[in-house]
């Protein structure tokens, strides 16, 4: 005959009452787990926190990308630049994934995950108006034209951020001087590439497009002023500009139009995108002045992309010394 | 099968229907803080994480207060009472996510340089108007308990508390001035409250006429 276990202790063995509410216990833990779980889930996806972080990309080395860069041979580059700044560039990851361009979507990392959708090849620009001759030239037409130069320059955007970018590019001034203009040419404008296709963003009207930039011919035959096809030492990715695109580091960085596909010299002052949307928030000179605050936030200061303090905001972005005087008699907080 | 009841059921489950809700939602409503600890530890918050956290707190504030705005007009509608039993604890989140939008403002956003604070609040419509939002919640907050309801006497304590509708409506108006050109999301914020206070308004109308003359 087996032997009985031994009964356990009477202290051990689950009241009738609590044994009878274990499933209601289950029931109401899972609950609760659920609705946390949901709470919790719902509040990130609504505040973005979900939004998945794009993939790293990697530089693709000159020549070997599907983007013939800039031509079929490894281009010599010119550097150093007098107008280089010696602070340490923003990481490559920063430049490349926080990026404003409104074409490929409005947030921040909106831009690196639709980048490549833009097709730089073949890519042509149109230069007309007050030149010499009118021109449609492919882009690896206009690359061997001028050593490329490297150029590491503060960008410093509107909103108060900025970085140190190591373009690839050559002077706007140069290829200006190279289509001749007229002496009627005052004003130098640009034109991104309109396709919804490259663009999504074009589908929807938060802004006028195609983006529209100008420079004053002064401002843009000034040797600071560059077309940049690169950065990094490496062909520009979609989110900052591809194939080509502009770069004036005195000015806040929406001046700096992407994708250009025309430029036109003019006598009347050309639109500008932002100008036009928000003329009380955005000027057409867009000059960095820290004594000019935007309506909803200071200018005196600006958080580089990487630090944690902010650093105080230079004039014309530190390059008061080379440009100041293009803008000498000017009014520069009535002209912002 | 009845409510536990039994005082062997721990904290988690008060008495009463729904045990689970209030610290389901408790714990839910502390998730985003968790996410933001953990994206900033991993650097996943991306090249600017205090702009990133600051207009995560700042929505989540929102959230919340259109949340606790919700909680009466909900009972209104389907009788349940739930709603209110969570309205409170809503609320306070709300405060609790506004204070901690504020103190990265002005203590990582601007480094506790008091200077640009002040100049930014009475320069600036933007920050006046979210700020101003923050400062009305704190008398909310002050008056949430049980107690603080009994020496106000209720009536003075709703009257008071509509002040949760100003609030939100200024934290809407902080977040349009803040988008510098979609205002889609602005825009649907907007319209909850509005329908939120289109609700009451109507209730108000219905008891009143149902008021003996």
């Amino acid at each position: 005959m087996a032997r009985l276990p031994p009964e356990p202790p009477s202290g051990e063995i689950t009241p009738e009452a609590l044994y009878s509410r274990r499933r209601e216990f289950l029931k109401n833990a899972a609950l609760f787990a659920g609705t946390a779980a949901a709470a919790g889930a719902g509040l990130v996806a609504l505040t973005g926190g979900g939004r998945s972080t794009p993939a790293k990309v990697a530089p693709e080395p000159l020549g070997t990308s599907a983007v013939p860069f800039p031509v079929a041979s490894t281009p010599r580059i010119i550097k150093p630049s007098r107008f280089d700044t010696d602070e340490p560039p923003t990481s490559f990851e920063d430049v490349t994934h926080y990026n404003n361009f409104y074409e490929l979507g409005l947030s921040k990392s909106d831009p690196a995950e639709y980048g490549a959708l833009i097709r730089p090849r073949p890519w042509t620009i149109k230069i007309t108006g007050e030149v010499k001759q009118e021109l449609t030239l492919d882009l690896d037409t206009l690359l061997g034209w001028f050593p490329l130069e490297e150029r590491i320059y503060r960008m410093r955007c509107v909103e108060a951020w900025s970085m140190v970018i190591p373009w690839l590019g050559f002077p706007l001034g140069d290829l200006l001087k190279r289509v001749e203009p007229t002496s009627r040419a005052k004003y130098v404008a640009f034109t991104t590439l309109q396709d919804p296709g490259q663009l999504p963003g074009q589908k929807h009207k938060v802004l006028d497009w195609p983006y529209v930039e100008g420079l004053r011919i002064d401002e843009a035959t000034h040797p600071l002023a560059l077309l940049a096809v690169g950065l990094y030492g490496k062909s520009l990715l979609g989110q900052n500009g591809a194939p080509i695109r502009l770069v004036t580091p005195w000015k806040y960085g929406f001046k700096g139009i992407k994708s250009i596909v025309a430029i036109r010299l003019t006598e009347a002052r050309p639109k500008a995108t932002w100008n036009e949307s928000a003329p009380e928030e955005y000027g057409f000179f867009a000059n960095v002045n820290p004594k000019v605050d935007h309506p909803r936030w200071s200018q005196a200061s600006e958080r580089r992309i990487g630090e944690l303090r902010r650093r105080p905001t230079l004039p014309f972005n530190g390059y008061a010394e080379h440009v100041a005087s293009l803008y000498t008699g000017m009014d520069l907080t009535e002209n912002f | 099968m009845k409510p536990a009841q039994n005082a062997a059921t721990p904290l988690l489950f008060p008495r009463g229907p729904l045990p689970w809700l209030k610290p389901g939602l408790f714990l839910g409503s502390l998730i985003p803080v968790v996410s933001l600890a953990i994206g900033t530890a991993r650097g996943t918050l991306g090249a600017n994480a205090i702009a990133e956290g600051l207009n995560r707190l700042g929505l989540l504030a929102l959230i919340f207060l259109v949340a606790s705005l919700t909680c009466t007009p909900l009972k209104t509608i389907t009788g349940a009472v739930w709603p209110i039993k969570v309205r409170k604890m809503l609320g306070l989140y709300a405060f609790f996510y506004a204070a901690l939008h504020l103190l990265t403002y002005a203590g990582l956003d601007q480094g506790l340089d008091f200077k640009a604070i002040f100049s930014d609040i009475v320069k600036r419509p933007f920050i006046l108007v979210g700020f101003s939002a923050f400062v009305l919640l704190i008398p909310l907050a002050v008056t949430s308990t049980a107690k603080m309801v009994k020496r106000l006497g209720f009536a003075w304590w709703k009257r008071l508390h509509r002040l949760a509708y100003v609030a939100a409506t200024l934290g809407v108006v902080h977040f349009f001035l803040r988008v510098k050109k979609d205002v889609t999301e602005p825009t649907i914020y907007a319209g909850i409250l509005g329908a939120l206070l289109a609700i009451r308004i109507a209730a108000w109308g219905v008891e009143r006429r149902a008021r003996p003359a």
